[in-house]
């Protein structure tokens, strides 16, 4: 997944001579996971920019280049310190097309997500802060394949996007991908796997471990559909709706904390659109309600897990 | 204000609960978490709490009786408890700092819910994860006048198809009406009851297999998924063979069928090989005799043999990981985990708590961790997940005397260690004979996955580790 997504911006680089990197160790270094390795020696100290270590800066140097025509594309080292942008992101980013008629085609990407016993400091899910926030679009993609689509989409859009990137799948999740351009559009959900006993949302790597609790399910009789997200924001209502109304259950996974979790919006969306076809309550498996904690055991307990998921979805297959 | 009593959720695999026995006869007072009646579950055996205070309305199941869990097994009038609990709280309360003499009524934890959402809340004793919590969907009245559980979807398919609900029987949780219920009396052509499954009687031929699916039922729904099969206790003989003379019947209890039924079901599918060696535990009983009063004295806890036995195991474990395992189909599951299930005894029969990461524990941690399980075990206090997820056991026929024992394997480990009595036998050392404290230790072991080196040679590092004990345990 880490090398579709160097081959994303080295594709768009090539392509588009607006589209320039910058974020902290981008250029000589390759980024701190080498996500940008080699992009400097390509398209010079220009286009790929080494910042101070200031992430406010970065992404106010990125809005002042998307008023003068570019596309930046904005690395956060670890997506944890997106936060320092809160701000930025949400009163100015987010608004300035509403607000002042000023488009921010802007890109801002970084790893996130546990499970490499990261701490409370390099594990964070930040991402439900910024879809409640109008005027960004979220991506959070679990495939090399969409990985590589999708942040060409993203680059190519003409409002902001934050775009996700799970460090736990970057260098485990592999597929080959076809030559040459493709895209894959924002805002539309995938299913990943049909089944008529219920539905389970998913994205990013707990979208591997949903998976893999549908094929423990299938081995006792229970199959489950499970629905990749990939764009979080704008949310694709209708391939949900579609889903629940062929299975009637519902359960969302996702590893951000629980409470204010998307599957929160997911319930209330449900509730609103498919009520009448629902035949269990709306359930969810997520992160506890902590920070991510250091210690691997604490760690382990913290994710959700195949088992947790598979007992949630049994619980409901059998509600 | 009644609140019903549920038949709670007692781990996540557990669908049914057997009330062995009321502690409250209708009409006695209640206080909240005042034990109201005990249980028996294919995991453990427990106390079950009231939800509320007040007085024990009606008892709807009896004794002996099983039931689905969220089912209704008794009302508790609250209200009429409020009152007359109220006071009897209030100087609880006045232990806070802040003692103001409060002239509205005291906000008594045991008072009347005030509204009935709380009460249902209240009345789920049942472990928060489980989704299917009294508050579950909206009900309608059935004619009886209890609620009818549903769902949107169901209610939504009765409206559509003219289907009376409150003449269904439904076979989701808790008796609800599900989606499968209603679509099964859809394709039967309009509104009949579906057949529920019939309760057990006490005293059944136990060799009548449970209720089938009822047959309105598409094949294409999956047989009950995740239930817990029980196999069919056979007899040996002819019934008529059995009932002679003067005899007394008496019914297993629920944990003696589990007993029997987990017996059967290891025997059938582990071929047991069983292997004995022979330990020297003078050592041991010494440092036992010198240390155990400082010992107890230190750590307010009771010294005694079997954190040895279990430190000696996981040493064994270490070193043949293939007696740490399961047996899935053609793979052997190698657990990464060492946890230690014991054996303990009870009047009313046998349960196996497990030693989480025995490995990770020293010595004052796996004696606690065992004083506290065994006791739990007796007065019926341990958890669903304290008798699971074991990777190897331990059994002591010892205690009881036996010289050794030939157990039988707690699925779905592959083996088990049985511990004989401790006895001073004469033996020889070096050509001369020596009296010393002497144990038999032996193995029951799962040929599928061990053979008979490797249980050997467990046995050695086990006898090893205990004869050359050098650990100190203070």
């Amino acid at each position: 997944m880490l090398e579709a997504i160097r081959q994303a911006l080295f594709e768009e680089m090539e392509r588009d001579p607006a589209v320039v990197l910058l974020g902290e160790d981008v250029g000589v270094y390759g980024g701190a996971f080498k996500v940008t390795a080699g992009l400097l020696e390509r398209f010079g100290w220009e286009r790929v920019i080494d910042t101070p270590i200031s992430e406010t800066a970065i992404v106010g140097a990125a809005v002042g280049m998307s008023y003068l025509g570019l596309r930046p594309v904005a690395e956060m080292q670890f997506i944890d310190f997106i936060a320092c942008c809160f701000n930025q992101l949400t009163n100015f980013v987010a608004k300035s097309h509403y607000r002042w008629g000023a488009p921010v085609p802007m890109v801002v990407r970084g790893p996130s997500g546990g499970g490499v016993h990261g701490g409370p400091f390099h594990s964070a899910n930040p991402e439900m802060y910024f879809v409640h926030t109008p005027g960004l679009k979220v991506v959070y993609p679990s495939t090399a394949y969409d990985a590589k689509g999708l942040l060409k989409s993203a680059i190519r859009d003409n409002n902001p996007v934050l775009f996700f990137e799970h460090k736990f799948l970057y260098r485990r999740v592999k597929e080959e991908l076809p030559s040459g351009d493709y895209t894959v559009p924002l805002g539309k959900a995938v299913v990943r796997r049909e089944g008529r006993d219920l539905t389970v949302v998913s994205y990013a790597a707990m979208m591997h471990t949903s998976m893999e609790a549908a094929e423990v399910l299938a081995k006792e009789g229970i199959e489950a559909e499970v629905i990749d997200l990939r764009t979080l924001l704008p949310l694709d209502r209708e391939t949900l709706l579609a889903s629940v109304k062929k299975t009637n259950k519902i359960l969302v996974v996702h590893e951000d904390t629980r409470t204010g979790g998307i599957a929160g919006e997911i319930a209330a969306l449900v509730c609103e659109g498919a009520f009448e076809d629902l035949d269990g309550p709306v359930l969810r498996v997520t992160s506890l309600d902590t920070p991510v904690p250091y210690s691997p055991p604490l760690e382990e307990r913290f994710l959700p897990d195949v088992q947790r998921v598979a007992a949630a979805a049994r619980d409901l297959a059998r509600y | 204000m009644p609140v019903d009593v549920l038949m709670p959720q007692m781990g996540e695999s557990i669908f049914e609960g057997t009330i062995t026995k009321w502690l409250k006869k209708p009409g006695d007072k209640v206080e909240r978490d005042e034990p109201l009646f005990e249980i028996s579950t294919d995991k453990v055996d427990a106390e079950i709490p009231a939800p509320s205070a007040g007085v024990l309305k009606e008892i709807k199941v009896a004794e002996g009786q099983t039931v689905p869990i969220q089912t209704v097994v008794a009302v508790i009038d609250a209200a009429g408890a409020a009152a007359a609990t109220a006071p009897a709280a209030a100087p609880a309360r006045t232990e806070a700092p802040q003692a103001a003499a409060p002239p509205t009524p005291p906000p008594a934890p045991s008072a009347a819910p005030a509204t009935a959402a709380q009460a249902s809340q209240r009345v789920a004793v049942a472990p928060a994860s489980a989704p299917v919590a009294a508050a579950g969907a909206p009900a309608m009245p059935r004619r009886d006048g209890q609620r009818i559980h549903s769902s949107p979807l169901v209610r939504r398919l009765a409206r559509e198809h003219n289907i009376d609900l409150a003449e269904l029987r439904g076979t989701g949780a808790g008796g609800r009406i599900s989606k499968k219920d209603i679509l099964a009396v859809i394709a039967a052509g309009g509104s009949r009851p579906a057949a529920a499954p019939p309760p057990a009687p006490t005293f059944a031929p136990p060799a009548v297999a449970p209720a089938p699916a009822p047959p309105a039922v598409p094949a294409a729904v999956p047989g009950a998924p995740g239930t817990v099969v029980h196999v069919a206790l056979e007899n040996a003989v002819p019934r008529e063979r059995i009932y002679f003379g003067r005899y007394e019947v008496q019914p297993m209890t629920v944990m003696r069928q589990r007993i029997a039924e987990h017996m059967v079901v290891s025997k059938r599918v582990s071929p047991h090989v069983y292997s004995v060696d022979e330990v020297d535990m003078t050592r041991i009983v010494q440092l036992r005799d010198r240390t155990k009063n400082e010992f107890e004295k230190r750590f307010d806890t009771k010294l005694t043999f079997t954190p040895f036995f279990v430190r000696a195991c996981v040493e064994g474990l270490r070193a043949f990981p293939t007696v740490n395992a399961s047996a899935d189909g053609t793979n052997v599951v190698l657990h990464k985990e060492i946890n230690i299930g014991i054996a303990v005894a009870l009047d009313w029969g046998l349960i196996v708590p497990v030693i989480k990461s025995a490995d990770e524990k020293n010595f004052l941690g796996l004696q606690r961790a065992i004083n506290d399980l065994a006791e739990r075990a007796r007065s019926k206090k341990l958890k669903p997940e304290e008798v699971q997820e074991g990777t190897f056991a331990i059994t002591n026929p010892g205690v009881f005397g036996g010289l050794m024992g030939l157990p039988v394997i707690n699925q779905p480990n592959v083996a088990i260690l049985g511990l004989g009595a401790i006895q001073k036998r004469p033996v020889v050392i070096e050509d001369a004979i020596a009296i010393r404290s002497m144990l038999y230790i032996t193995m029951s072991y799962d040929h599928r996955v061990v053979d008979g080196a490797v249980s050997h040679q467990f046995l050695q590092k086990v006898k090893k580790a205990l004869e050359n004990w050098s650990e100190n345990i203070l």
